[in-house]
């Protein structure tokens, strides 16, 4: 921790700001590192086969007509909780709707949460990550202590606290879904600002940025060229992981009747629903149940397996 | 040892005052009517509406309403459920249930993590290690609700193993699938954990001596490698049952138990949204103090810890 101070006395010495040499044989470096893990992960069943289930899933988001052929909100009441068949193959729910359409239809939802919440804590964690971790300082002291508060309330509470709160928006699917990213971000992204500022103060130490630095090296060029891409690896391997979680996040709040709202297809609220018939007829639970849980399944695989890749002292 | 429990203490403050300041803004200081989702279908009744305003000084400054929100809480007054009954007294009866039902989760995080860890890393890399590394994931990755759902219907409802759903008072028998349930995604990080950390000390020059001198495997197993591999384990199965507490919630939800989260479950169910937020301000509170104990209690265990 206080080493870097040592070396932040060499930044007064003036030079030139930019030093393109450095960043060229970091390239080769970096180069090679990827390389070492591309060739652990060419291999990897697991690797091909979440890509494989997340390709599908990102298409079935997009253009979920492509799978299903019958209209999700095309319900009737007279052949409600029907089994499975070969007209439906995964039967219908409880207002009489195909459970299979409408678990094509579910897709968009979760993964449109996922990516949102994602987006969004990455963006505020990685920075405050990277400010606090570069800085250091009473800066560092001041945005820990923060992180700190945020990560002692759990994700699961936190969101319902601001869910319950928060009236949801009539008439418009977006915001709905919108409302809930925003709660599940609000408090997940002191994660990724822990694992971007270790990562940080562990590259701000090397030998390559004190020489940077020596040269004269502007700060935010460093920042750019240096700590960014270098700390890159962890938080891109937690973000995937933690996009599985928010997907299992999504579904569990919506699930406990406070995430998203009805007139939005998820397989949260198709679980919901189904829970009270469990005994009778779990064809209407089990379906959407197995979607959602190969589609984090295939997120926490993936990130697992690069993290694997990319650090083998963690095996 | 005095002295670092005041520091501890000491430190809890501002983390106390963040995190209350955290929630009461997220569940009091939004633009807009505060009442505006806080009663379900219908408005809130003006008594209600009078009540709260008066209660947490909704009309007054922000910091003045976080002043009065900080001192309700200090005086122990959550607010009121809908049936009239104090937050602090249907929390107090529900308590001791999801108190036990965290018991047998730890349990099963301590007997089935930690053994399933232990086989696993003197397996490394055959059939039996692939296997738990696998199925770790799925507990991982599945929701806590689905693990619940499918293992109520298979074991319960298809094989009649278990009961279905909990009776009242909460024998610890009907706890024991909830438990399982409960404990499945820590169950998986414990498993991994141990695993991990078995695997690092099984290269550690100590052991290595101690093979070298010829003590048998058990023995060095048993003295050596284990007891030293297990620290961080109980350090995250301590720092767990705060967690425990709240995925509480979808766990109770799913097996009707009576407890704190299926006193929040049921008060989802019916959207009584004020409820609800005062009851998850307190379990926060809990939490936390449970982890301040977690704590304190670690540093009684651990002489490595420093009290200075």
């Amino acid at each position: 921790m206080s080493e870097p101070d040592s070396v932040a006395a060499l930044e007064t010495i003036e030079g030139a700001p930019g030093t393109p040499t450095s960043s060229v044989t970091e390239a080769g470096k970096s180069r090679t590192l990827a390389g070492d893990a591309w060739e652990t992960l060419r291999g990897s069943w697991v690797f091909w086969g979440s890509l494989v289930l997340i390709a599908i899933f990102l298409v079935m988001a997009a253009w979920p007509g492509l799978f299903a052929h019958a209209d999700p909100r095309d319900c009737q009441a007279m052949r409600a909780r029907q089994e499975p068949s070969g007209s439906a193959w995964f039967g219908y729910d409880v207002q009489g709707c195909d459970v299979y359409a409408r678990t094509m239809y579910g897709a968009r939802a979760s993964i449109i949460v996922g990516s949102l919440s994602t987006l969004m804590a990455m963006i505020v964690g990685a920075g405050i990550g990277v400010y606090a971790g570069f800085y250091g300082g009473w800066v560092d002291i001041l945005l820990s202590r923060v992180t700190d508060i945020f990560i002692g309330i759990p994700i699961l509470l936190g969101s319902i606290i601001i869910l319950s709160s928060i009236p949801t928006p009539p008439g418009s699917d977006f915001l709905n879904i919108a409302k809930v990213a925003l709660a599940i971000s609000v408090l997940s992204w002191p994660s990724t600002a822990r694992v971007a500022r270790s990562a940080v103060i562990q590259v701000k130490q090397s030998d390559f940025v004190a020489a940077s630095r020596a040269l004269g090296a502007s700060q935010s060029w460093m920042i750019r060229k240096h700590i960014i891409p270098n700390a890159a690896a962890p938080v891109i391997v937690i973000t995937t992981i933690s996009l599985g979680g928010y997907i299992g996040a999504e579904a569990t709040l919506s699930f406990l009747g406070i995430g998203l709202q009805p007139p939005v297809i998820s397989w949260g609220i198709a679980i919901n629903d189904a829970a009270p018939y469990i005994r009778s007829t779990p064809h209407m639970l089990l379906f959407p149940a197995l979607f959602l849980s190969l589609t984090v399944l295939a997120f926490i695989a993936l990130g697992d397996v690069v993290r694997e890749a990319l650090d083998p002292k963690t095996m | 040892m005095g002295r670092y429990v005041v520091r501890r203490l000491l430190m809890m403050i501002p983390v106390l005052l963040g995190t209350t300041f955290l929630i009461y803004t997220m569940a009091w200081a939004i633009p807009g009517d505060p009442f505006a989702s806080r009663c379900g279908q219908r408005p809130c009744s003006d008594a209600f509406v009078a009540a709260e305003t008066e209660r947490l000084h909704l009309d007054k400054p922000l910091p003045v309403q976080y002043a009065y929100f900080l001192g309700n809480m200090a005086k122990g007054d959550f607010g009121t459920t809908s049936n009239g009954q104090t937050v602090l007294e249907a929390t107090e009866k529900a308590f001791p249930i999801t108190v036990k039902l965290t018991v047998v989760a730890i349990t099963f995080e301590l007997v089935l993590g930690i053994g399933i860890g232990i086989l696993a890393a003197l397996r490394r890399g055959g059939y039996l290690d692939g296997f738990f590394l696998f199925t770790s994931l799925v507990a991982i990755s599945f929701p806590s609700f689905v693990i619940g759902f499918v293992l109520q219907y298979l074991l319960g409802v298809k094989l009649g193993l278990f009961s279905v759903t909990v009776g009242s008072g909460a024998p610890w028998g009907d706890l024991i699938l909830p438990g399982f349930v409960l404990a499945s995604l820590s169950l998986a990080y414990v498993l991994r954990l141990t695993r991990a950390s078995l695997l690092e000390t099984l290269q550690a020059d100590h052991v290595r001596t101690a093979i070298a001198k010829g003590l048998p495997r058990g023995m060095v197993l048993r003295k050596h490698v284990v007891r030293n591999s297990l620290i961080p384990v109980l350090t995250y199965i301590g720092a767990d049952v705060g967690a425990l507490l709240g995925g509480a919630i979808v766990t109770e939800g799913v097996f009707n138990i009576q407890g704190i989260g299926g006193l929040l479950y049921h008060a989802m169910r019916i959207r009584e949204n004020a409820t609800v937020v005062s009851v998850t301000t307190l379990v926060v509170l809990i939490i936390l103090l449970v982890n301040l104990l977690v704590d304190l209690l670690y540093a009684r265990l651990d002489p490595r810890i420093r009290y200075e």
